[in-house]
């Protein structure tokens, strides 16, 4: 068994090959004192709805959580660039004391009238939720003065973890599917669903779709936009990628509309090939299908021998990764694969038990499965099973080089495209970039390694 | 002349100038040896502030939450306080933890120096060297003020909770404000340099700056240690930078309580305002300024005359943290440069007479000086003025980049530049630094604009 940090997390770490069955606890509360790695539930609504380009955004609460969110992510927009605010209530001792309903009503009113947004996502925070302000009563009011969709949405940080924020963004987003015109779109037509436009990612989706003949209806939310959003239950199929944010409209809209949906993912090349695959098998278009093959076979035609020129020197490193969804690290395991490399270390944020257990199912015997981990933690795992290179965000990278180990950027700070093809070969470079750095070698454990390895 | 604005009256904030309390109360705590940060309230705060700080310094920063959720949100936060005070003392072998509080746990009203209370007579904690842990303890609701409010009210917190009567022992308190870990470094040096021996409160220039190690340090080395701020008392001054300190500083809770005279000053930046520091380093120490740091001031006079004629006439926006723009307002204006806008989203009451004052006699038309502002109405006013430069932080990129002039990023957070946490601004050898940053971005700036370049300028 791993060594165990904080013995009440011991049921949230598992260790493949090991004779117990697995299990693994998750959906827990973070264990105070434990420096986790997880936000809240606003930070979950947050995420998804971010890329939402031509609505205004306004939290509900004191200064802080609005900073915090202020134009950090990479989630481009072809057109709107009104997510990149951040637009605050900036809640005050006398706004706590006295409610901030009058507060929260004039602010809407001002930005409303400034930006004239195609629809207001309103946030609240864990203040709010204390002071019990009628979020839902003053977005009715503001929707009928302004006639544009305003929408509250539930996400009190303490009231649970990242995934029940994934949960209320997909409720608030609910709220506006179905309320726009469907005429006109194809029937071999899609949604995107989970899919945030991190450097131009939906982009690239976007046009292996379109070379196919598919039409993309809405991207939720990547490049989003309300009228896209408000007609997205006209589109034939949802396409779910990975993380499972999105997993619960998906479900939705299957519920309401008759929608059905397909979990994909774009990571890594047979994800990515699949994905296109499954969509051409969906339709049941014979030349459809026959474009999607002529499509990924020029596309890994191109890919191969870049990517196996990477491979000679990436042959037989080791990688450990961090994630904010687990679904995501089932496609970079085979990612990793590609480039002869293995994975001793999945974690995530917000894993679900099944995500958990494929994760463990196809992972190779010693990998190290952890549901929401700490610095300490990561650290242990990192020396204990020698890594070469960390995948995580902005909070796992000083861990990583501290220790001088490579690390690789891949949530949604990103400035780099991952996804698709062409993402895969940014990922192999940027993998091979770190990994293969001299650098390594002028540091202190490298250095203590290497004196060991020649004593 | 630019006519005199009048911003309406905004209910919201856009694009805030300023973070929440926790985050700067936080910083400070790094700057204690052996600490752990710890936030009271729920963990998205403490994940956020991590994050932020983390893209800044580029360094760990693990600050521990009590991670409430609904249950304790309703029934009190005091049972996970608790428990999480035993992890971070046993699993990362804290000497002194630094909690501060979050709107949430304000709002419900957890008590929390009472609590810690509890726990110290509860507890079976020890930390390494068998010494119960320091807890200090700092309210800090974002609702109270900002990120800076928060970090001198820890400043405020760790010396009014540990420093004691203490016989006179002659070495001098520094409280040095928000600075960089650059600048912690100078001042430093700078006291040294005169054989002065000085307890610098915070002190995050090695934790916040660490050097490669072969392992993860749970708590890197450095800071200001339990002993130098306990012996604060027996100091024979403290020296307090910042013009904008709330009126309960550090460095007046000594001077009441333990009859440490205090000396006020503002950073040193500039020639006037760095002058001020030596002298007052000089009747500390009953020495002369050292020869090497004679030479530096007198290099810095020699830049500015060479440069004087590249900045001479022009007009800056300045924006940021209170004492860091009165700072830098005060240099530009000893090198004729207007700043036309100092605009700060904090509201100590302090700014508007802090600028006049650090730009009295030196600039013909009284600087503009707003606070409790936020980027739209930077925006507002900024483009009114169409200025020559914007002297800030990283959050005014877009805003340079809309009126096409060039930013220098000064003071926190840098995040779109690589080596925010290096930046040094302060004493003769930062304000050199700074004044070469701002020449070559005019020149920069110039030598682009002109279609067919200028390889010589
Ligand atoms: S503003 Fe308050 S609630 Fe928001 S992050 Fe800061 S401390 Fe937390
Ligand atoms: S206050 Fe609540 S909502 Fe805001 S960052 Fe903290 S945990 Fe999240």
């Amino acid at each position: 068994m791993a060594k165990v940090v904080f013995e009440e997390r011991s049921d949230q770490i598992f260790e493949k090959g090991e004779d117990r069955p697995f299990r693994i606890s998750c959906d827990k509360q973070s264990l105070a004192g434990a420096v986790s790695q997880r936000a809240c539930v606003f930070c979950g609504s947050r995420v998804v709805l971010y890329p939402i380009a031509d609505a205004l955004h306004l939290i509900h609460g004191p200064v802080g959580c609005a900073a915090y969110t202020w134009d950090i992510r990479g989630a481009l927009s072809s057109g709107p660039m009104l997510h990149r605010h951040s637009f605050s209530t900036d809640l005050q001792e006398r706004d706590v004391v006295f409610g901030g309903e009058k507060k929260l009503e004039r602010a809407l009113r001002e930005l409303i009238a400034r930006h004239r947004p195609k629809a207001a996502f309103v946030y609240s925070t864990c203040i709010v939720g204390i002071i019990g302000d009628d979020m839902a009563a003053v977005c009715r009011k503001i929707e009928a003065e302004a006639g544009i969709p305003v929408i509250p949405v539930m996400s009190e940080g303490f009231k649970g973890n990242k995934r029940a924020g994934y949960a209320a963004a997909c409720r608030a987003m609910a709220r506006l599917i179905g309320q726009g015109p469907t005429e006109g779109i194809s029937p071999h037509s899609v949604n995107l669903l989970g899919d945030f436009n991190l450097a131009g990612e939906t982009w690239i989706i976007k046009r292996y779709l379109e070379q196919m003949g598919v039409e993309v209806v809405a991207g939720v939310t990547g490049d989003g936009r309300v009228a896209d959003l408000m007609r997205a239950h006209g589109a034939a199929l949802n396409l779910v990628q990975c993380s499972g944010a999105t997993m619960e409209l998906a479900r939705m809209m299957q519920r309401d509309y008759g929608t059905p949906f397909l979990r994909v993912s774009y990571l890594g090349v047979d994800d990515m090939a699949q994905a296109l695959y499954d969509v051409a098998d969906f339709f049941g278009d014979p030349l459809m299908a026959a474009r999607a093959q002529e499509l990924v076979s020029r596309e890994l035609g191109a890919l191969y021998p870049q990517l196996m020129e990477l491979r000679q020197d990436l042959q037989g490193k080791r990688a450990a990764m961090y994630v904010g969804g687990a679904f995501k690290a089932f496609s970079l395991i085979k990612a990793f694969r590609l480039l002869g490399m293995r994975v001793v270390l999945a974690g995530s944020q917000t894993g679900t038990e099944e995500d958990y257990e494929e994760l463990a199912r196809v992972s190779d015997p010693g990998t190290i499965i952890v549901d929401d981990a700490n610095p300490l933690e990561l650290m242990n795992y990192l020396l204990e099973k020698d890594v070469d290179v960390f995948v995580g965000g902005v909070k796992e990278r000083p861990i990583a080089y501290k220790l001088g180990i490579g690390f690789c950027d891949h949530n949604h700070e990103r400035k780099l495209a991952l996804e698709g093809f062409e993402g895969m070969l940014n990922f192999a470079r940027e993998i091979h970039a770190t990994v293969m750095s001299p650098v390594w070698r002028f540091t202190p454990r490298r250095m203590a390694l290497a004196k060991e390895a020649a004593a | 002349m630019t006519r005199e604005i009048t911003s309406p009256d905004y209910v919201s904030t856009t694009n805030a100038c300023k973070l929440c309390m926790p985050l700067g109360a936080c910083l400070a705590f790094k700057g204690v040896e052996g600490a752990a940060p710890f936030l009271h309230g729920s963990q998205g705060c403490a994940t956020y502030m991590r994050r932020y700080l983390i893209s800044h310094f580029r360094e760990p920063v693990d600050i521990a939450s009590s991670s409430l959720g609904e249950n304790q949100a309703i029934f009190g936060g005091g049972p996970n306080l608790k428990k999480g005070l035993v992890n971070v003392i046993n699993k990362y072998g804290a000497k002194v933890v630094g909690i501060a509080t979050t709107c949430l746990t304000e709002t419900i009203g957890d008590d929390v120096p009472g609590l810690v209370r509890e726990f110290l007579a509860e507890a079976k904690v020890e930390t390494p060297d068998g010494q119960m842990p320091a807890l200090i303890t700092v309210p800090t609701p974002a609702y109270g003020g900002s990120h800076v409010d928060g970090f001198h009210a820890a400043v405020l917190a760790m010396v009014s909770q540990l420093a004691q009567p203490t016989p006179a022992h002659g070495g001098v308190n520094l409280l040095p404000g928000f600075v960089s870990p650059a600048d912690l470094r100078r001042l430093a040096t700078v006291t040294r340099a005169y054989g002065l021996r000085a307890a610098l409160a915070p002190d995050y220039s090695r934790t916040l700056d660490a050097p490669a190690m072969a392992t993860y340090e749970a708590l890197p080395a450095g800071g200001v240690s339990l002993n130098q701020l306990r012996a604060m008392g027996g100091a024979k001054a403290t020296i307090e930078l910042g013009h904008c300190l709330p009126g309960r500083s550090a460095g007046s809770w000594l001077e009441m309580y333990l009859n440490v005279p205090l000396r006020s000053l503002g950073l040193p930046m500039g020639v006037r305002a760095c002058d001020a520091l030596h002298q007052a380093l000089r009747e500390l120490s009953g020495r002369d300024t050292p020869e090497e740091i004679e030479l530096e001031r007198g290099r810095l006079i020699d830049a500015m005359i060479d440069g004087h004629k590249y900045l001479s006439g022009k007009t800056a926006v300045i924006y940021g943290d209170e004492d860091m723009v009165v700072g830098v307002a005060g240099w530009l204006a000893e090198l004729g440069v207007r700043p036309a806008l100092c605009a700060t989203g904090g509201k100590s009451g302090r700014f508007p007479a802090a600028i006049a004052e650090v730009t009295e006699g030196l600039v013909r038309q009284p600087a503009r000086a707003v606070d409790g502002v936020d980027f739209q109405q930077i925006g507002e006013m900024a483009r009114q003025i169409g200025p020559d430069i914007l002297v800030g932080n990283s959050k005014g990129y877009r805003l340079a980049r809309e009126l096409g002039v060039p930013l220098v990023r000064v003071g926190f957070p840098i995040h779109d530049r690589f080596g925010g946490q290096r930046l040094l601004c302060l004493d003769y050898q930062g304000s050199q630094e700074l004044l070469d940053r701002i020449i070559n971005a005019i020149l920069a700036h110039d030598q682009d604009r002109h279609h067919w370049g200028y390889g010589y300028l």
